[in-house]
């Protein structure tokens, strides 16, 4: 798929669904259905979309969903991958579909478990850097400096690099995204359907109500991110580390636009002194030196 | 016709699985219950055994694991003991609120601190209020027909809950004896393929087990206290129909042994219910009428046939593998609520005994028996609660 235009009509996201105004998840959520069709059984531990699905008796989502425990959304996808396999049933795509929380912390020991049992199922992180459920506490995918309401003065540490983590488990497919670039996200996830194997996709998903910006901001903010290099979009693919546009072009430092600009358009790091903006510029800087490394290997890991 | 081998409760749990068609079997290993998942794991490598092993990272993975793969349309299985059930706990209520048939093997074990791998039944009945119903053993051959009859009860629509099905660690996990395992057709014939409530299905796309609000939540909390009760009734039944058609029965909720005359009688769970008939026959060749009512099923408790033996009997001892700190054992409480609102009550007493794996035998419970009958002719209870050859402890 190239252009957004390409996309299926259908919404298997159904109206009526009960996220915030400006949510990323869940503009991420309806593009992950869109790109996997409705032959999917989607795993959900806690997280935002327990919410957003709505209560009982209704439903928003058009696929089968199955709830699950905060840490257990890998476990509870192995044991449905091994019956489809029992069943034969080999056009339904499973897919783990977890918070931040639910992945980089409670959940790390199940989908660590899944991915090492090389199970068949796309996991994909959704990443809005806080406990944004329960009102915006600390995970560790909290990035450094930002307020939640558990680091009252700012995270004093960085964030957790769950995709490096994930590549350490040597799984066939990771990929970083964000639904700021849905052609991309769409383009891995159906890269992903098609192959065999633990599948993960770290997407970043701005969060208006914890990070604190105007909820029309959400596609706005998730672009910053990417452009400004705090976040890259990338694949992993068989270990070949590959930057996807519009993040290749970003080695060259003068591509990216100064970190001050995602950073300030935020209110959880508006008490940010000058020192630590400067910190988080030369870690990014960092960051993308290591890209390139990596970039340039046959196999990152 | 079946054919008899000796081999272990553990190993007859996993041959259990295997006849029962077990589809999926998510577990992690943990002592005493090791051997069980030894076994499955060899019968399905070798082709023995048409199912997938999920070799899970924790015990709170293997039974998540067995919720999605039941939610998923097959027949579960997973086995567990002590610190790992402990670890399954949230799990556990999870598998009972989604209504799903998961059928556990228990190999019963202390719970640490200290450590301890021998047996009581503080690991299993800590588990007691999640929604599951509990089976409990008194030998291996009870096992194996146990598994098979667990099945046959949480697939039933009147049901459709999860069971643990335990057994003392070592006792029996690890003690050979002659069991018959049953012809496959036989069971098939007993057993239909998977059934459960609802699953996962692309073409009717339902949101499983999501948020409830306080208007409906007590509802779904009702429905399990119903098929609890259903169960009360569905297991004695079950257990008729097993025995005409194996030619063994354990008297569905209760094994009653000895009980039409009883004055004294015992009422204990396990293999203590095995060893306090042998303790009756000798009291009773004394002339001491003592009769045993071993419980077989925990949950749903059998409060009828308890207040039903409470109306002939004199006297009830409970005997407790188990203490729920601060008050007594299990077995003694909820026997004790089970006959409060009887006009002629007997007599209770309690008794602890058999913590951590220590010994219980015959000789033990007719110790207790003549205690007892002691208390009785004195006409009175000395002492409530008491703790079985425990030695001096004060400091």
């Amino acid at each position: 798929m190239t252009t957004i235009k390409e996309l299926p009509r259908e919404e298997y996201l159904l109206k009526g669904h009960a996220a915030c105004a400006g949510c990323g998840p869940s503009i991420a959520l309806r593009l992950l259905f869109k790109a996997l069709g409705n032959k999917v059984f989607l795993v959900v531990p806690a997280s935002c979309t327990t919410v957003i699905e709505g209560p009982y008796p209704f439903t928003s989502f058009a696929v089968p969903v199955q709830n699950t425990l905060f840490e257990a959304a890998g476990a509870t996808a192995s044991g449905i991958a091994a019956a489809l396999k029992i069943r034969g049933l080999d056009d339904v795509t499973v897919v783990g579909w977890a918070g931040d929380g639910g992945t980089t912390n409670i959940g790390i020991q199940s989908l660590s478990g899944a991915a090492e049992r090389e199970t068949n199922f796309i996991y994909v992180c959704y990443d809005n850097e806080a406990y944004g459920n329960t009102g915006l506490q600390r995970s560790g995918a909290t990035p450094y400096g930002a307020w939640t309401t558990t680091t009252p003065m700012g995270k004093k540490e960085r964030k957790k690099d769950m995709p490096s983590i994930m590549a350490a488990h040597r799984i066939p497919y990771i990929a970083t995204a964000c639904p700021s670039y849905p052609v991309d996200f769409i383009n891995k996830l159906r890269k992903a359907k098609e192959i065999k194997g633990t599948k993960y996709i770290h997407v970043l998903t701005p969060c208006p109500t914890g990070w604190r910006y105007d909820a029309s901001k959400t596609v706005e903010i998730g672009r910053l991110a990417v452009q400004t290099g705090v976040w890259a979009l990338y694949e992993i693919e068989q270990g070949k580390f590959r930057l996807n546009p519009p993040s290749d072009r970003l080695t060259d430092k003068s591509q990216r636009k100064p970190v001050e600009e995602y950073l300030s358009m935020q209110e959880r790091f508006r008490h940010l002194p000058e020192d630590s903006i400067k910190k988080i510029q030369r870690w990014v800087d960092g960051d993308w030196e290591h890209y390139q490394t990596l970039a340039s290997l046959e196999r990152c890991i | 016709m079946g054919r008899v081998m000796i081999d272990t409760a553990n190993h007859v749990a996993a041959y259990a699985a295997k006849a029962a068609r077990v589809r999926v079997v998510a577990a992690y290993p943990i002592t005493p219950q090791t051997t069980v998942v030894e076994k499955i794991a060899e019968l399905v490598e070798k082709g023995e055994m048409d199912a997938e092993y999920i070799c899970v990272e924790s015990e709170h993975s293997a039974i998540a694991a067995c919720i999605g793969a039941a939610a998923a349309g097959v027949r579960t299985f997973t086995a567990s003991s002590a610190q790992g059930l402990a670890l399954m706990h949230e799990a556990l209520h999870w598998a009972s609120g989604a209504r799903l048939p998961i059928v556990m093997v228990v190999v019963n074990r202390a719970m640490g601190a200290p450590w301890s791998i021998w047996p009581d039944f503080s690991d299993s009945l800590s588990q007691r209020d999640t929604g599951w119903i509990q089976f409990y053993c008194a030998d291996s051959q009870e096992v194996f027909d146990t598994v098979i009859q667990a099945y046959r009860l949480c697939e039933d629509e009147r049901i459709f809950l999860p069971a643990m099905v335990c057994l003392e660690g070592f006792i029996l996990s690890h003690k050979y004896v002659p069991v018959k395992i049953h012809d496959q057709d036989d069971v098939d014939a007993f057993l239909p393929p998977y059934r459960s409530g609802w699953i996962l299905d692309t073409s009717n796309p339902v949101t499983c087990v999501n948020l409830v609000s306080p208007e409906w939540y007590m509802e779904f909390r009702y429905m399990i206290q119903e098929a609890m009760e259903n169960a009360k009734m569905l297991i004695p039944k079950i257990d008729k129909e097993y025995g005409e058609r194996f030619g063994f029965r354990y008297g569905g909720l209760v094994d009653k042994y000895l009980c039409e005359d009883a004055e004294l009688v015992i009422c204990t769970m396990g293999t203590m219910g095995a060893e306090a008939k042998i303790a009756a026959n000798n009291l009773r060749k004394e002339g001491l009428k003592v009769g045993v009512a071993r419980i077989r099923v925990f949950r749903p408790f059998p409060v009828e046939e308890i207040r039903k033996l409470a109306e002939k009997a004199r006297m009830i001892a409970t005997i407790d593998r188990h203490i729920s700190f601060g008050m007594d054992g299990f077995l003694a409480t909820e026997v004790k609520a089970s006959l409060y609102d009887m006009k002629n009550k007997p007599s209770i007493a309690g008794f602890i005994a058999g913590l951590g794996g220590r010994d219980v035998t015959f000789k033990t419970i007719e110790k207790v028996a003549r205690k007892c009958m002691k208390w009785l002719g004195n006409g009175r209870v000395e002492r409530e609660t008491e703790w079985v050859d425990l030695r001096d402890v004060k400091t």
